[in-house]
């Protein structure tokens, strides 16, 4: 098989995606969810938090994989932990990060005796690192929906007071919001969403679809409405393209989802730096040919 | 009835008395600079009134109704002007969090609530001078500009008094001059009430009705003319105290000896930055 093979086949694309159904929903879900939430993870300066938090939940998923436990609960179990440990803990950015550089390494560290000791396949178990599609079963697929649901629910009913908090949390407390409770529930959500992704992209890219959507949508616009639209357009863009053209290929999914997400991200900041380079556009109310040609790239108001 | 009223209020810590006995009564339309050492309780009184600290003593009211925390009848311009580089949030939606950040939900409207909504904001721009901005990310603002922006934000819903913690501390000459004038403004053609602790009253001197000077547990309350007068603050600071005329501009220095340069400000911060010879050009 050459190279190429190995990486596109398309031979019974149609019999595959009907059976790997359950995984493009679930990567659609998570498009959804890590594309909302990577909005505030990028506000709040969580992206280590992030991925000491999918470090965590790995060995949450690989310790319930070897006890014959519910990877998704497993999984949720010790994302929580972490979401629940960085968010008491490292309440300054300095303490958090070296809070989260010390658990990341001990979370990896026990993943990886659970998986040394579990007896199963090999294909099970890089899957919790580095993503798997056709692990997702009819059950795991229930779990991710409900976690979702619960995600979602919460992200749109904290969403404005929680953007207040995040971008001024100072004024957000006069004007009655409370900002203090807003951060560990916040944590809560973000923990769970991590848990989501580990299932489909594995622990060690969980970022590129936390992160490098949001990040990518930032480049290109400031508005309160297209950043999220944006960021759940590429995150989902990512997932589901990724997917799409791994499945006929004999390689994990995390490799085509992270190049997908990452070319975005390139592109939006060449977008953007050009954006930038023109002053961003509305911002000078004088026409001239800079501004009309920004005018395309500027997203329409709300 | 008063914007804001207290009877008898007071603040410590432990056994210190930061103020007591306050009796204010701040008519709609008031312009009241607060002045004081650091650590007078200057910015705690401005707590108070947010509803964020306690009164240890008295009871405080706004518009009539006691003082509660979150209360849109409050705007409040903080000193930090500089937000996070990198927060990617238009001008407009700082101030669109004014009015309804601290609600639940998304926020989505029908189209004609939101048309409302919107040209609100762009009033609220154009009242600050900001309209040609308001769809810059605030990441790209001058410091200027964004404290402008704030304060569209605090009068965004609203309010009938607004508190300001220092906001001219971080901008130069030209824009403590056009922020000073817009508060000036909005509470000539609004009646809000605007309650203004800095540290230096130069730069609203002209616009100030009210003097509230805190220091060593006590405070002096009138008129710039009654209050700031080296009998007065000598009275007020147990320790004698001239208050200089220069140039239009007032400075408050320890009377031992002015000539060696020592102000009060070293030790109370009264006259801000005053001391700067760049500083001392006429109004």
């Amino acid at each position: 098989m050459s190279l190429w093979d190995k990486l596109f086949s398309f031979e019974n694309y149609g019999e595959l995606l009907q059976l790997l159904q359950n995984s493009i929903i679930a990567g659609a879900l998570l498009g959804l969810i890590g594309g909302l939430i990577g909005v505030f993870v990028m506000m709040r300066d969580l992206t280590f938090a992030v991925h000491g938090i999918s470090e965590l939940s790995f060995a949450g998923a690989s310790f319930a994989l070897l006890v014959g436990f519910n990877v998704v609960i497993g999984s949720i179990l010790g994302s929580l932990t972490a979401a629940l440990v960085i968010g008491v803990l490292g309440v300054r950015a300095r303490e958090r990060s070296s809070i989260i550089g010390v658990l990341m390494p001990f979370g990896l560290g026990l993943g990886v005796l659970f998986l040394a000791l579990y007896p199963g396949r090999a294909a099970n178990k890089f899957g919790l690192l580095t993503g798997q599609i056709v692990a997702v079963d009819d059950p795991q697929l229930l779990w991710m929906l409900g976690v979702s649901t619960v995600v979602i629910i919460a992200l749109a009913i904290m969403w404005r007071p929680l953007m207040f908090a995040t971008v001024d949390p100072e004024i957000a407390a006069a004007r009655g919001v409370p900002v203090r409770a807003l951060s560990p529930i916040f944590m809560i959500i973000l923990g769970l969403t991590v848990a989501m992704a580990v299932q489909v992209v594995g622990a060690l890219l969980v970022l590129a679809l936390l992160v490098t959507p949001a990040a990518a949508a930032m480049r290109v616009t400031a508005s309160a409405l297209w950043v999220p639209v944006l960021s759940v357009l590429f995150g989902t863009v990512s997932v589901v393209g990724g997917i799409l053209i791994a499945l006929g290929g004999s390689l994990p999914i995390s490799p085509y989802v992270t190049t997908i997400s990452f070319t975005i991200y390139v592109l939006c900041r060449i977008v953007g730096g050009r954006r930038v380079k023109r002053g961003w556009g509305p911002r000078t109310t004088q026409g001239g040919p800079g501004a009309s040609r920004t005018a395309l790239l500027s997203t329409p108001a709300e | 009835m008063s914007a804001v009223r207290t009877r008898d209020a007071g603040l410590s810590y432990g056994d210190r008395v930061l103020w007591q006995g306050l009796d204010l009564d701040i008519a709609p339309g008031q312009f009241v600079a607060i002045l004081g050492s650091n650590g007078s309780g200057k910015t705690s009184l401005l707590k108070v009134l947010l509803g964020e600290q306690q009164l240890t003593m008295g009871r405080a009211w706004i518009g009539g109704e006691p003082v509660r925390r979150g209360s849109t009848a409050v705007g409040y311009v903080p000193q930090k002007v500089s937000i996070d580089e990198g927060t990617m949030l238009k001008a407009r939606d700082l101030v669109r969090m004014g009015l309804d950040g601290h609600r639940w939900g998304f926020g989505f409207a029908g189209p004609r609530t939101r048309r409302a909504i919107r040209s609100g904001i762009d009033n609220l721009l154009a009242s600050v001078g900001a309209e040609g901005f308001g769809d810059a990310p605030v990441s790209m603002l001058s410091g200027g500009e964004l404290q402008r922006v704030r304060v569209a934000a605090a009068l965004a819903s609203n309010p009938s008094i607004l508190l300001c913690d220092e906001p001219l501390a971080a901008l130069d000459l030209r824009h403590q001059q056009e922020v000073a004038a817009l508060l000036d403004r909005r509470r000539r053609e609004h009646g809000t009430a605007v309650l203004f602790v800095t540290h230096d009253i130069n730069a609203v001197l002209d616009y100030v009705d009210q003097v509230l000077y805190l220091a060593a547990g006590q405070f002096r309350l009138g008129p710039p003319s009654e209050v700031l007068t080296s009998a007065s603050l000598t009275e007020l600071y147990g320790a004698p105290v001239d208050v200089l005329q220069a140039q239009g501009r007032l400075i408050v220095v320890a009377s031992s000896d002015p000539s060696t340069g020592y102000h009060l400000d070293e030790v109370d911060h009264a006259g801000g930055d005053h001391g700067h010879p760049d500083d001392a050009r006429p109004r």
